[in-house]
């Protein structure tokens, strides 16, 4: 069939795109080598220096870009398809502020300083907490906009809590510590940090992926879908566990990365036939492209002034949403 | 023979007891009209019937408790019609016919030659060839309502439900409508579908049923169900009821004298 072949190059030449930017990643940053060079480097050959440049700062970076880049994508085409509002992104349902409390708590208490993993295992659990929230608070029959409502107040809170954080915090040091993470950023992380978040994303992954049928039946309403065999209560389960693993786990090591999430679900959407279950492997794709590129972008623009990366996905991801909004205006009249 | 048997279904929301104790038995072949006032509990017995809403009482198709059965074995029982007709996303017509094929095939597995021919057979029948690359959003409300009918027929189901499909349509695809469920009944469907255009029902549907606070309050052939008594105690109308080639014409003219003594009672 020609829609299905035309779906299938779309998620190659996506796929194509991602390589492409993972290596680009990989090859570009203050320390100026070759291509070759650094290829050569990243499997433990050549200069001894430029092998730990290679597999301990740039590998990790670009892998993480890969890995949280992929989660913003899936979860924001996951999260559009099962609240049925193309406005869902992660940071809707309050995993991203949760998990931006609990990493804020691990600066502010100092057990971050401590050690290393304290402040990504307390983000962690701040999304995981948000879960609980959630599913006590949507109950049994799964209708998404208790959970947007539900969602939409455990951001406040935690955005309420995370900014007494700031302001009780002892010193201007710690609260600019704080800021500075909260922004967004893949510089200064390393493989641990990837083993880290790997298992928990991939269990997130693995949640959202299921619910490809579900979402397209749910297009229809969620009483059609149910009366096609869909069980919401399932449904939802699997939308906000596999969102507070994998976005929780993200979160946990790069800070809050807005608009990754918003829009390129939008922006993919046409070119798999505003298919939700289509979308998932598109936006995952896609998310991973992005924040590559992104990331990339913030070295290449301004390599000494540390530009955070989530400051560009926003300066970037904003206008290109006004744009949105702008065309589908002009599409409805 | 496909019987379908509903025996004292009752469904209660936030306290209320909506539908209470209704009983229908209808055999395949028959269109089922289900009328009633707003409020008189008919999308609630459709979706109760369904398993939509918890309820009690029993409902079977050819001795099967459908209640009993797993969710997508049951959606291979009972298709369903709901009233909302808002697609969420600009998905073509033939993606949305394929909807109806879910509770056929596995998870990940590709769709089967039975597959492509019901979705195929759904979409020459509802006359959607000429849109089937085209968006549902872009289509008009009689349209979408025909992608929709495809979408529950792909499912082939020995029954279908469909609650107020009549509702947005202007005559000429209303008077279709009918006329497509009454030929899907005669192919040996188990229609029900609620309505509110009497003279429609009365034509095209062999059976009505009429509700009223929850309960049956009358049920068998429309001659039977639609007198000028039951109009006045259910809807608190006075009606035209007139014969003319085809079937009752229905006209509800003015409101009733008679007060409802439950009201003051």
């Amino acid at each position: 069939m020609t829609i299905r072949s035309h779906f299938r190059t779309t998620l190659v030449v996506l796929a194509a795109i991602t390589l492409a930017l993972f290596l680009l990643s990989l090859t570009i940053g203050p320390a100026d080598v070759a291509f070759s060079d650094s290829l050569h480097a990243l499997f433990g050959g050549g200069e001894e220096l430029l092998v730990l440049v290679m597999q301990e700062i740039r590998l990790p970076r670009a892998l993480l870009g890969l890995i949280v880049g992929a989660t913003l994508g899936l979860s924001g085409a996951a999260l559009q398809g099962y609240l049925r509002n193309p406005l869902a992104e992660p940071g809707l349902i309050g995993i991203s502020a949760s998990a931006s409390l609990g990493a804020v708590v691990a600066i502010y208490t100092g057990l971050s300083a401590l050690f290393m993993l304290a402040l990504p295992l307390m983000a962690l659990a701040g999304a995981m907490l948000a879960v609980l929230v959630l599913k006590a608070m949507a109950g049994v029959d799964g209708r998404p906009l208790t959970v947007i409502l539900t969602g939409i107040a455990i951001s406040s809170l935690a955005g309420a809590m995370t900014s007494l954080v700031l302001n009780l915090s002892p010193n201007p040091f710690a609260a600019t510590e704080i800021m500075y993470w909260m922004l967004g950023s893949l510089t200064d992380r390393s493989m641990p940090h990837v083993w880290l978040v790997l298992p928990f994303t991939a269990a997130g992954w693995l949640l959202l992926f299921r619910l490809g049928r579900a979402l397209d039946a749910l297009a229809l309403g969620p009483d059609a879908a149910a009366s096609m065999g869909i069980d919401l209560a399932r449904v939802q389960w699997l939308a906000v566990a596999g969102t507070a693993l994998s976005v929780g786990a993200a979160t946990a090591v790069t800070g809050a990365i807005g608009f990754v999430g918003l829009v390129v679900p939008h922006v993919l959407r046409p070119l798999v036939g505003a298919q939700p279950s289509r979308l998932l492997p598109a936006s995952a794709l896609g998310g991973a492209a992005l924040l590559l590129c992104t990331d990339t972008l913030v070295r290449v623009i301004a390599p000494d002034r540390d530009i955070k990366l989530g400051v560009l996905t926003a300066i970037v991801g904003a206008p290109f949403f006004f744009w949105l909004v702008w065309s589908h205006r002009r599409a409805g009249l | 023979m496909s019987i379908l048997t509903i025996e004292n279904l009752s469904a209660t929301l936030a306290g209320k007891r909506v539908v209470d104790g209704v009983s229908l038995t209808v055999g395949k072949g028959s269109f089922t009209g289900l009328i009633g006032p707003n409020g008189a509990g008919k999308s609630t017995f459709l979706r109760a019937c369904l398993g939509l809403v918890p309820a009690s009482g029993m409902v079977r198709l050819d001795g099967v408790d459908l209640a009993g059965l797993r969710a997508a074995e049951r959606a291979r029982h009972l298709a369903y019609l709901p009233q909302e007709r808002e697609t969420a996303w600009a998905m073509s017509v033939e993606a949305v016919v394929a909807l109806g094929r879910l509770p056929h095939h596995a998870r990940f597995a590709a769709p089967s030659e039975r597959d492509r021919a019901a979705i195929e057979a759904a979409i020459t029948r509802m006359d959607l060839s000429a849109f089937r690359y085209r968006a549902v959003t872009s289509l008009s409300g009689g349209e979408r309502a025909r992608v929709l009918i495809a979408r529950a027929l792909a499912q082939e189901t020995p029954v279908l439900l469909a609650d107020e499909p009549l509702a947005g349509l202007d005559p000429q695809h209303q008077i279709a409508l009918m006329r497509l469920f009454r030929e899907l009944a005669a192919e040996g469907r188990i229609i029900i579908a609620s309505m509110h255009d009497l003279t429609l029902a009365a034509r095209w549907c062999d059976r009505l049923l009429l509700l009223h606070r929850g309960r049956a309050h009358a049920e068998g052939r429309p001659e039977a169900v639609l007198t000028a008594r039951t109009l006045e105690d259910v809807y608190t109308v006075e009606a035209f009821i007139g014969a003319a080639a085809g079937g009752l014409i229905v006209q509800p003219v003015d409101l009733s004298q008679k007060k409802d003594e439950d009201d003051h009672g």
